[in-house]
Parts: structure tokens; sequence; C-alpha cells
């Protein structure tokens, strides 16, 4: 069975994704140097989630598939640009996400954002999955899927157990 | 000069290279869309802050179009971060113009820390940014729109008496992506 990196990068590949934003995770490492690396791919590190937010929807609006890799602190900084610019227009866009704050979380820091990291995806109607490892590939490709036929954006949660590989 | 006054000649210069323009939210907008609409304007209705970031995705997406960015000092502030990304990933194809009136002037003209003395163009530079340039006058504007990089162009506070957009969001979006795609990356299918 391939790692829990594994997975989500070659669900990644095969949802056709070219450009990713990104803002580190210490769980995102590993897929943040095999996008780095990855010739077809334009990868771009911002400063800000809400940054990548606005880049993905350029990127987008150029004719990629574009993808915002980040931690779940991140959804609260990107909030609003998600909804007035990417619900606003119909654009799609898949969200990676680092869910922190959950089962096992030993920087209480994190744990905040974690108990309304779903609330808040659904207060705003946008669709999450919390695949196990084997089934990650298939679900992020999937959610692009969803993400673009519906032009709206889409969030993978990928908690500590995911990274574990449970 | 009068930002109208500015944002025609920045839409002038857009037209004349085909280039694809992103404009700020508010006001911007209402006057960009009031001088010159054209498929290729994408007015942003939301998301204050991003269209440095918008412009910088898109021209990064399409390296065979120009791409010129109308943004404000309140809305570069609220995401100084893009300074720095620009800096270090923005590509030949990309200009950002930052028009600096010292206000948040679609909301009533609330000073800015541009007001204060906060120097956007030492910020950019600070920041990495290559080919930064500052615009006092009227007739230095052109000229400068002609190369990427950044522009800061020091503009009146207040706002020309214009009408709000009359297009809805999807109609700016649709429109623009068919202008924006029409020159597809190599190699790679329409998404």
């Amino acid at each position: 069975m391939p790692s829990s990196t594994q997975a989500i990068y070659q669900g990644l590949k095969r949802a056709g994704i070219n450009f990713v934003a990104s803002v580190p995770c210490i769980n995102l490492q590993e897929l943040l140097a095999l996008v780095s690396g990855d010739p077809d791919i334009i990868h771009l590190p911002v400063t800000r989630e809400e940054e990548g937010v606005g880049l993905c929807a350029g990127a987008w609006m150029g004719g990629r598939r574009a993808a915002l890799l980040m931690q779940n602190s991140g959804l609260g900084n990107s909030i609003n640009a998600l909804a007035s610019l990417d619900m606003l227009y119909g654009i799609p866009l898949l969200m990676i996400i680092s869910q922190r704050g959950s089962k096992g979380e030993p920087v209480i820091g994190q744990v905040p954002m974690g108990r309304i990291t779903v609330p808040l995806l659904d207060a705003m109607n946008i669709s999450h999955f919390s695949p196990q490892p084997a089934q990650a590939q298939e679900t992020v490709e999937q959610a692009w899927s969803l993400a673009s036929a519906g032009r709206r954006p889409v969030a993978v949660l990928l908690d500590l157990e995911f990274w574990r590989g449970i | 000069m009068k930002r109208i006054e500015a944002i025609a000649q920045a839409v002038e210069a857009a037209e004349a290279c085909g280039a694809l323009l992103v404009c700020n939210i508010g006001y911007p907008s209402r006057e960009l869309f009031s001088v010159k609409d054209r498929p290729e304007n994408f007015y942003m209705l939301g998301s204050m802050g991003l269209a440095s970031s918008i412009g910088l995705g898109l021209a990064l997406a399409q390296p065979e179009r120009k791409v010129m960015v109308l943004d404000g000092d309140g809305s570069v502030l609220m995401n100084l971060g893009t300074l720095a990304t620009i800096a270090h990933h923005a590509p030949e194809n990309y200009l950002l113009v930052i028009l600096d009136n010292c206000c948040y002037g679609s909301t009533g003209s609330q000073p800015t820390c541009t007001k204060l003395g906060t120097d956007l163009f030492a910020l950019a530079k600070a920041a990495g940014a290559k080919n930064v340039r500052e615009v006092l006058r009227v007739e230095e504007l052109a000229p400068a729109l002609q190369d990427p990089g950044v522009v800061i162009v020091k503009v009146e506070e207040g706002n020309a008496d214009v009408p709000i957009i009359s297009l809805l969001p999807e109609e700016i979006i649709e429109r623009f992506i068919r202008c924006a795609r029409l020159v597809l990356p190599s190699g790679k299918s329409r998404p």
C-alpha cells in the first residue's frame, strides 16, 4: 500500500492538478517536496492561505487545475476569499487540508480551530471528505471532479491518524 | 492626477497589447467599467486584497499573455505578503499598478497608513521586487505602464460619479475566461 503522502500525491496527479499554492504544515512536508519537484506542477509557496485562494482562482481562470495545500488554521484565514471570490464567481478549488487539533493533538493552540473546522465547512456548504490512506487517492481525484463540475471549493481533511497511516 | 485618469490610461495600455486586466473591488472597478468595459477586464466584487494574487495566478497560468493588475493602497496593505511573493515568483508578463490615494476611497475616504508616511515604493523594493517605479505626474504614467514589475501611482482622493457595474458575477467571469484561455498552456487541455 502506498504511504499516506503518496496516496495524496497520486490523487493530485490523477486529477490533473497542475497548479499548487501552499502554506506548510509539518504533516505536509513530504507532499510539498513531491509537488515542488514535479515539473508539471507550478508550485507557489505563499505567505498566507487567503493569498493562495486568490492565486488559485487566477490560475484556474487561466486554464490550470488548482489546489491549495494548507493546515486547517489556514481555512480560518481564507473564509472571506472562499465566499466572496470562489463561491461568488463559481471558481473551483481543491483544498488539501492537514487537520490539526483532533484526537492525539500535542499542541494546545491547534485545538480551537480543530474543533470548528468541520462546522465552518458545513456552514459554508463546502463539501469535505476525510479518507483513510487506502481510499485517499480516489477521494482526492473525486474531490477535484466535484469541485470542477460544481464550480466550487471542496476540501479533503487529513487528520493526525491519517498521516500515521491509520 | 485623478484616479479615473490613471485608470483610463491603464486600460488604454492594456487594450493596446491585449492584456488581461484584474481590477480591485469598489470604485476602481466601477470607474474602469465606466471608462472602458471590455471582456478582458475582471472586476472584483469581493475578496478585498487579492487583486494582485489573482493576477499573479493568471500570469503564471498564461505566460504568453500580458496581465495587468489595478490595485489600491488599502488593498495592498491588507495583503502585504503579496509583494514578497511577487518579488520572487512574478513572471515577465506581470504588471502590478498600485493606485495610492492614501485612503479607503470606497468606504468614506478613511486614511490608510500611506497617508501617514508608509511608503509602498520602499516596501515593494524591500520585499525584493524588481523594476519598481513611482509615478507622481500624469505625463509619466503611460511610459511606466509599458514594462513588467510594480508601479505605484500617486492619485488624488475622491471617486468619480459612476454607476455600479451592471454585470452579474457569472457574466464577468464567463466572458473573462473565454478571453483568458484563448492561448492555452502548451500541451494542457481545458480543465
